[in-house]
């Protein structure tokens, strides 16, 4: 029986530039299903639909891109201090979703791209050569 | 343990996917009220989010005990259910037991228990089968 994997040395790139949600929200042409406000920075994102594999390699800052429309997604994100979630293919929250969300303070972004779509979009803005603002 | 400053005991009911998570939650409240540092609360939280997911996956019912001192956190969880026939083998990840159902919630890949012993500074597993399984998770402050 062979050693397990270990994920710590797991890369999630961090970007030194990072996105407001408000300008995730307009790269990913999306709609806000609830936030307080739009101002928290993402200097990170995870596209997973699995939740472990977010509590493995999950990390303050990174944006949660996800087709899981479950409550276990709004709690994995509010458990490990990720500063929102979004909802792929137009997915929308039910209201005990929701409720949790607003609960945790959490906001939740739904776009209608696709995962890849909206993985290549964020990539470009968070990891495009050059790019020395924010 | 040393000198114990808080203690407090939860119930998790097994099948009880509302509510999943929501023990975990209220501990992590608990530490941040207490002002525990951010990475520190994050370790315990998700150390005790993939326990609690497992009592809710497989488990009757549980009881997690929570004890702090200055510097460590326990959680001491021990369920009834039906307990793990290898554990080296649920240690391994990506191995499972999971039915659909539980991976439609975005569990149920065979991390559960890696991730715990990933993010806890001693972990002690034991199990019983058809009895149940206890673990005790620890995360020291520094």
């Amino acid at each position: 029986m062979g050693e397990p994997v270990e994920f710590e040395r797991t890369i999630v790139r961090v970007s030194p530039a990072s996105l407001t949600l408000a300008e995730v929200r307009d790269l990913l042409e999306a709609e806000v299903c609830w936030a307080q406000d739009l101002t928290a920075q993402v200097s990170a994102v995870g596209a997973a639909d699995l939740m472990s594999d977010v509590l493995a390699f999950g990390r303050p800052g990174m944006l949660l891109l996800t087709g899981l429309n479950a409550p276990q997604a709004v709690r994995t994100a509010a458990l490990t201090d990720l500063p929102a979630v979004v909802f792929v293919r137009g997915k929308q929250p039910g209201p005990e979703v929701l409720a949790m969300a607003q609960q945790a303070g959490l906001p939740l972004l739904s776009t209608p791209l696709t995962m890849f779509e909206a993985s290549g979009r964020l990539y470009g803005a968070l990891f495009a050569a050059g790019r020395t603002d924010a | 343990m040393t000198e114990v400053h808080f203690s407090r005991a939860f119930e998790i009911r097994g099948g009880d996917i509302t509510n999943a998570g929501r023990v975990s939650t209220e501990i992590k409240d608990l530490l941040k009220g207490m002002g525990c540092n951010a990475s520190f609360i994050r370790r315990v939280a998700i150390a005790s989010y993939e326990a609690e997911m497992n009592v809710v996956m497989y488990a009757r019912r549980a009881t997690l005990v929570l004890h702090v001192t200055p510097e460590v956190v326990e959680l001491d969880l021990t369920d009834e259910g039906p307990g793990i026939p290898d554990i080296d083998l649920a240690m391994q990840e990506g191995y499972s037991t999971a039915t659909s159902e539980m991976r439609e919630m975005g569990f149920g890949a065979g991390m559960g228990l890696p991730n715990i012993r990933r993010n806890s500074d001693q972990f002690v597993i034991d199990s019983v089968v058809d009895r149940g399984t206890h673990l005790t998770i620890r995360v020291h402050m520094a």
